[in-house]
């Protein structure tokens, strides 16, 4: 009888053995950030604290916007379900210490990609999926059609962004003077700006033209012809966690990815069953192994078309009402910046 | 252990002492270990590095190539500069209003305590953002702007006043002037044989302003030119709305502190001062208030304490304070955290340990000596 029980003791700690070794083996992908998100059963997302287009919150609090979308992605991607997300609201001058700290995992809000945050913040860029520049709005009555005729105006900024760096050298290689008046809110800014302090109004591209359509009255504003910067926005992670960096790229390259196939969240399901491209079914997990390479099942991106839908739709869903074209962020195949890497 | 009781106080001293500093010490090497691990060194070698944005108000010059150093310089003479002016406005209000609580005109009277328990229950951003968006952002725009006589133009971009243009070598008549101005309260002082010169010595501050008068060149009308008005000296709304909405919210409470020290003076001392014969006004100013003031200093000394503390709310109203430029865009912009929050927190520390100790001291002069 003894003997038995030591026999079973022993095939029960080998069994154990080679069951945790086959579950390292299974688990070839390691990483802090995605085993937390996992254990916690929601991915917390920092985005903006409200703006058009990017990230803002309907009349009955829902979050939306192409950011927001994102967020739902790499959701659907690591828990399988778009909605297991927390939404975290942060201000452009807290946005990194909150990354930094731990408190969310991912920042997608609308942040411009630069060397110094690269660096001296020591945050890892993720995914680039918006190009712009810094726009200028100014009242229609004032009669400005470029921004070099801004010498002397007064224009209203958000605090804590590269756009005052730009505003600065903008001036200085034109020998022009502009004046700055720096917000901490968009609220304010608006409203100053609404009330005639400032005589324009400054952003990124996409951020202008949401702040026109906030305004009283959008048609007695002109957006400006120029752009004076490269805004390219994207999302940051912390340093120190590779893969899970990669994954927030490569959720960005499948929405691409999606749009370059032609794979939309209408069709998705169809095209599923009837793919004979061999792309298209290495995309949509029928073939081939990208989901596990990245951590994630091979159903990962066929989740991300069904639940988000493609780039494009994004695009369109959310900066078609402000009537900002898709310009730079038109694919690569249209005369646009925006290009996924290959799937291989 | 120990014996003695003085010793073994001496020893729990020690002992806390030690905790507090070991309590310091591993707070420090937690915020070592964190900058570590995230790959971020601690060093404050940013301030010599050059800022490249524009600073919108400022009282020293400001330009583009300036270092991070002199935006702290800069940010901190804002900061003082609406402190100062908003002290100085709050008192003088303060022992107006204080004074009303005390009318006899049942009016004036309540007028005043309307002013304090509306001001007083209200929290002072909501006043902040009030001033500024509901008073002063309607104003009109540059191209309609109020004359106000003396050639002084109000508009939503602020207020402008002309300037006076010193002649090339009219530096030398203001400082003159200013020598003049500074020697008057020594000649106040000042006495030949039994002659004491008092209130003669005015004549000096007049003599100051015809010396300055003869340096100037021409003076400066503020006029429309493109999108704002040039020439002239602006007072911005941002730093107008900011004076405003501290003086305000600190006014109630001064009055509350003056009304409460008149309060506190013996009746017997109005009553000898009538029996001197002395007018209303002149009892309160020369026998009540200079005894209410020994009262009044240390409660004086933590609202103006306050008052330096809420500048930090300027950044609600783009006023470019030290909050607002210093621990935002320069916090951002080098991407420093830690070393601009501790660098603005040991400001205000030292600045309200030298307001307080200054207060201290102006105590101490005007106590009561009691033998």
């Amino acid at each position: 009888m003894r003997y038995i029980t030591r026999v079973a003791t022993c095939c029960a700690v080998v069994a154990g053995m080679v069951g945790f070794t086959a579950g390292s083996w299974a688990q070839e992908v390691k990483s802090a950030t995605i085993d937390a998100i996992k254990k916690r059963g929601e991915l917390i997302c920092g985005v903006d604290t409200g703006i058009p287009g990017f990230a803002f919150q309907d009349s009955a609090g829902k979050w939306a916007g192409l950011d927001i979308s994102y967020c739902r992605a790499l959701a659907t991607a690591v828990l399988g379900s778009a909605d297991k997300v927390k939404f975290i609201g942060t201000t452009s001058k807290v946005r990194f210490s909150v990354l930094q700290s731990g408190e969310i995992d991912v920042l997608i809000r609308d942040s411009t990609l630069t060397l110094t945050r690269n660096t001296e913040l020591g945050l890892a860029t993720g995914a680039n999926n918006f190009f712009t520049g810094e726009a200028f709005m100014v009242k229609k009555a004032l009669n400005v059609a470029h921004a070099k005729e801004l010498n002397g105006a007064t224009i209203c900024v958000l605090t804590g962004t590269t756009l005052e760096l730009n505003i600065a050298d903008y001036g200085r290689a034109n020998n022009i003077k502009i004046n700055t008046l720096l917000f901490e809110r968009p609220e304010e800014a608006f409203a100053a700006a609404e009330a005639g302090r400032c005589d324009g109004y400054t952003d990124d591209g996409g951020s202008v033209a949401a702040a026109r359509s906030s305004m009283k009255n959008p048609d007695d504003w002109v957006i400006l012809p120029e752009l004076i910067s490269r805004e390219f926005l994207g999302s940051y992670t912390r340093q120190g966690d590779e893969r899970w960096n990669i994954l927030v790229r490569w959720t960005h390259m499948a929405m691409l990815e999606a749009e370059v196939l032609g794979i939309t969240q209408a069709n998705v399901d169809e095209i599923k069953k009837t793919a004979t491209n061999p792309e298209v079914r290495g995309f949509l997990g029928l073939e081939e192994n990208f989901g596990k390479k990245l951590g994630v099942d091979n159903d990962w991106a066929y989740r991300i078309v069904k639940e988000v839908g493609n780039y494009g739709e994004n695009y369109d869903k959310y900066f078609g009402p402000l009537k900002l074209p898709r310009g730079w962020n038109d694919l690569y195949t249209k005369g646009g910046l925006q290009y996924p890497l290959p799937w291989r | 252990m120990v014996r003695r009781p003085s010793r073994r106080a001496y020893v729990a001293q020690w002992l806390l002492l030690a905790g507090v500093v070991a309590l310091g010490w591993l707070l420090a090497d937690m915020v070592a270990e964190n900058y570590a691990r995230k790959n971020l060194h601690f060093g404050f070698g940013f301030l010599a590095d050059q800022a490249h944005f524009d600073i919108p108000f400022h009282l020293i010059s400001w330009d583009l190539f300036d270092t991070y150093a002199r935006t702290l310089l800069v940010c901190f003479l804002n900061t003082a500069l609406v402190a100062a002016l908003a002290i100085v406005t709050a008192s003088l209000l303060g022992l107006l209003v204080g004074v009303m609580r005390l009318s006899v005109n049942w009016l004036v009277r309540n007028i005043a305590l309307a002013f304090i328990e509306f001001v007083r229950n209200t929290p002072q951003l909501v006043q902040l953002i009030f001033w500024y968006v509901g008073v002063l952002q309607t104003l009109p725009s540059p191209r309609n702007s109020i004359h106000l006589p003396g050639g002084v133009l109000l508009n939503i971009r602020g207020l402008y006043v002309p300037d006076a243009v010193m002649r090339a070598d009219g530096g030398i008549f203001s400082w003159l002037a200013l020598a003049v101005l500074t020697a008057t309260p020594f000649v106040w002082r000042l006495r030949i044989g039994s002659l004491r010169i008092g209130p003669r010595a005015l004549f000096l501050p007049l003599l100051a302003l015809i010396l300055f008068a003869a340096g100037i060149d021409h003076i400066e009308y503020p006029a429309l030119s493109g999108f704002n008005l040039a020439g002239g000296t602006q007072v911005p709304p941002e730093l107008a709305a900011l004076w405003v909405g501290l003086s305000i919210y600190a006014t109630a409470f001064i009055a509350e502190i003056v009304r409460g020290s008149i309060e506190a003076i013996a009746k017997g001392q109005h009553e000898a001062a009538s029996a001197l014969g002395l007018k209303g006004w002149q009892r309160l100013f020369l026998v009540v208030l200079p005894q209410a003031l020994r009262i009044m200093v240390p409660q004086l000394t933590s609202q103006y304490l306050n008052i330096i503390k809420s500048t930090t709310l300027g950044a609600a109203v783009a006023y470019p304070e030290l909050m607002q430029i210093f621990a935002g865009t320069v916090m951002q912009q080098a991407a420093k955290e830690v070393e601009t929050m501790v660098t603005v927190m040991a400001i205000f520390v030292a600045v309200n340990l030298a307001g307080s100790g200054l207060m201290n001291w102006y105590n101490r002069r005007v106590t009561l000596v009691e033998r």
